[in-house]
């Protein structure tokens, strides 16, 4: 157990089982009960609102049309019309990471995206996408953009190599730019509410002295709200961009 | 030198790397605002290139961030 007189923010990512069966591996835990309520939160939602399909719409169908237009436009901006074929998976991906994102932001709830695991399987998911369609749609072509156009005869082997390295290096920088910034969020969100909490006990002073932490902390915690839906828009946009070297490989 | 020292040691160091990343981000906004006010009738069409490049140089403080962090609490 944790010693209770020291701040342990890393606590808060144990992944705990909920409901398992044996030593089997399978069953419910904090992490896959969260993804579920994820998925379920956005499918419910965009269902619900968009039922009567009305010309002039509601409230809640608002809500649903400005997250498709906002989609939508990031991905026709970058990866053009045909890359609207790609948009259910990049919406799909937008909306998960943002209400997963969310979801972590309320106090007792699980972060789904403060593990590695989770952001890599989706940042992979991404690179196979774009790997598999880009050698689909252009064949060998596809090898074009690791040659960009007007780069001298000599210095074209190192220049490949270097561009053959970067797009290797795109979904570990994808996946980690979405985990460490949602890791160091609440890491730090709990060491600020640790502070809180360890100059309380100090007497009145102490309660005097924690006011200046606790401000810190809601400051953080507007900063975390922003982080975690300019990280899903990040997300979103870079893999559209990379949707589109898929379908336009060149340079 | 402990293990425990050196992790300390070590993450201490590793912050020195947010220092370029803060360079770097407000390399950017300097360069969005200096053009903004220069052309205003153009700045709002670069708004969402001005977020993607914050959010791309920030990732790299980030990862140094998360390196002390490792060092602090997984290593």
């Amino acid at each position: 157990m944790a010693d209770p007189n020291v701040v342990d923010p890393i606590h808060q990512f144990a992944i705990t089982d909920i409901f398992a069966f044996g030593d089997s591996g399978l069953g419910i835990t904090n992490a896959s009960l969260f993804m579920i309520l994820t998925t379920g939160l956005i499918a419910v939602y965009l269902i619900l609102s968009t039922q009567r399909r009305s010309l002039v719409p509601n409230r809640l169908q608002l809500v649903s049309e400005m997250a498709y237009e906002f989609v939508a436009g990031m991905v026709t901006d970058s990866a053009g019309k045909e890359g609207m074929k790609f948009f259910p998976f990049v919406f799909s991906l937008f909306m998960f990471v943002l209400v997963a994102n969310m979801f972590g932001m309320i106090p007792v709830f699980f972060t789904v995206t403060s593990h590695i695991i989770v952001t890599f399987a989706l940042a992979l998911l991404v690179f196979v996408v774009v790997v598999v369609y880009g050698f689909m749609r252009n064949g060998p072509k596809f090898l074009k953009l690791f040659v960009p156009s007007g780069v001298p005869g000599y210095i074209l082997p190192l220049v490949a190599v270097i561009e053959v390295i970067s797009f290797l290096s795109r979904p570990i920088s994808l996946s980690v730019r979405l985990f460490a910034n949602i890791l160091a969020g609440h890491i730090t969100l709990k060491v600020f509410a640790g502070f809180v909490v360890t100059m309380g006990s100090l007497g009145f002073l102490g309660w005097l002295g924690a006011l200046l932490p606790l401000a810190l902390t809601v400051g953080i915690t507007a900063l975390e709200f922003l982080v975690a839906a300019l990280q899903a828009y990040v997300f979103a946009l870079l893999t559209s961009m990379y949707l589109n070297d898929a379908i336009h490989p060149s340079h | 030198m402990e293990a425990e020292a050196a992790k300390f040691i070590g993450a201490g160091l590793a912050c020195f790397g947010m220092a370029g990343a803060a360079i770097g981000v407000a390399n950017i906004f300097s360069n969005f605002l200096s053009g903004a006010l220069r052309n205003p009738a153009a700045a709002p069409g670069q708004f969402s290139n001005l977020i993607f490049g914050f959010a791309v140089t920030e990732a790299l403080g980030i990862f140094s961030f998360l390196v002390a962090l490792l060092l602090l609490f997984v290593v």
